[in-house]
């Protein structure tokens, strides 16, 4: 396998949020700004690289049958370090994602990448795919953040660009999440099939 | 690829005892670095809420009126088990200028609502500020603003000595709109927080 493919792989052709649809959770809860839904990804970004790292370095010494609580161990560790710099460095961002944070361990990209991918392949492969598996959920998260902190609030990261509009309030409540999470969804595999259609 | 280890229970002891034992130690070394600065973090908050609600700003963020203070005095009140943390102030003549009063009520419309209120020395509200809220957003959330002087529901230099109430549990503050529960949740905060400073004070 190409670095090449394993990049595309995760920014485009199987991206966890848009084609794989995985870890929902903190992609609804987390994207009512554009700056936490950044925060989210790159905090799951981080996690997911290391842990495909270690993992994929550890492969040969851990036995089949207890893999998984294994790799559940090496995630919640650096899971744990994530929420613990946060909290030192930047506690206003930990204040509106605090309780995503401890959820990585659970989130499926990582198990899923660590089971999948890190399990099977060298160390080089295992990182750029951590990597680059989760910079495609951060701009996933990113953009999904960008329209509804549009749409809900008329500002973009933060900064008001709408003056003096109140915003469809229903787009930074759940059910505007889903909502939108559908149409991106649906835009954004349109774009994906055509272009495979294409090439 | 190298061979694989078979999965017996010694194979499976070893492995999971020498993962588990790095991953103890990787976390204690993270645990003493970040320590320090977690706890100047919070202190940092604490301390800048003490100066929020100890301070009036217009909405541009200049300082109207504010309450002069040298020291702090911590007290901690115990009540059906909740804390309630009241810093009282105390200018430079050593005389006292007011307090800051950290309360929560755990009916919020999404669950506990942190709220830090000063009073002035006469028992006041002085200024207030949310700590911590799980309000829905464009709803309840707008409790950060809602209270402040010279906003709807105003609340600054009111006396909770008569407890605040809102308009439609015959009281006189406006509630937010569409956020009867959050409203009610935060004057209960509020009168709380003078009941309880006012404890203190006649000690």
């Amino acid at each position: 396998m190409k670095a090449k493919d394993i990049i595309k792989n995760g920014l485009i052709k199987e991206n966890p949020t848009w084609v794989l649809i995985l870890g929902m959770c903190p992609t609804l809860a987390t994207t009512t700004s554009a700056i936490n839904g950044m925060m989210m990804g790159l905090a799951t970004a981080f996690v997911l690289m290391m842990s495909n790292i270690v993992i994929s370095l550890l492969k040969s010494v851990i036995p089949d049958k207890v893999r998984i609580p294994a790799f559940i161990v090496v995630i919640a560790t650096f899971v744990t370090i994530v929420q613990m710099v946060m909290q030192a460095f930047m506690p206003d961002m930990y204040e509106t994602l605090g309780l995503f944070i401890p959820l990585i361990v659970v989130n499926c990209i990582v198990l899923g990448r660590a089971e999948a991918f890190a399990s099977k392949n060298t160390v080089w492969h295992s990182l750029l795919d951590g990597l680059f598996m989760g910079l495609g959920f951060t701009w996933a998260l990113t953009l999904l953040g960008m329209v509804r902190e549009l749409l809900g609030t008329g500002c973009f990261f933060g900064i008001s660009i709408i003056g003096g509009a109140d915003g469809m309030l229903l787009m930074i409540l759940p059910a505007g999440g889903f909502i939108c999470l559908g149409f991106l969804m649906a835009l954004i595999n349109h774009l994906r099939n055509r272009n495979v259609k294409k090439a | 690829m190298a061979k694989k280890a078979k999965s017996t229970l010694i194979n499976m002891l070893l492995s999971l005892t020498a993962i588990a034992l790095v991953a103890a130690a990787a976390l204690a070394a993270m645990n003493a670095v970040t320590e320090k600065p977690i706890e100047v973090a919070k202190q940092n908050k604490v301390n800048k809420a003490i100066e929020n609600v100890l301070k009036q700003v217009d909405e541009n963020g200049k300082t109207l009126d504010s309450i002069d203070y040298k020291t702090l005095k911590d007290t901690i009140v115990k009540v059906d088990g909740e804390e309630i943390v009241c810093h009282l102030a105390y200018n430079a003549e050593g005389e006292y200028a007011g307090a800051a009063v950290e309360t929560s009520d755990p009916n919020g419309f999404g669950g506990t609502l942190k709220v830090m209120v000063g009073f002035d020395k006469d028992g006041n509200v002085y200024g207030y500020s949310i700590l911590e809220s799980h309000e829905t957003p464009g709803l309840g959330a707008k409790a950060d603003k809602w209270f402040q002087k010279g906003q709807k529901g105003d609340i600054v230099g009111k006396s909770p000595a008569s407890e605040l109430m809102v308009k439609k549990d015959k009281g006189d503050v406006d509630a937010i709109t569409g956020s009867t529960i959050t409203s009610r949740a935060f004057l209960r905060c509020v009168n709380k927080a003078y009941t309880h400073l006012q404890s203190v004070l006649n000690k």
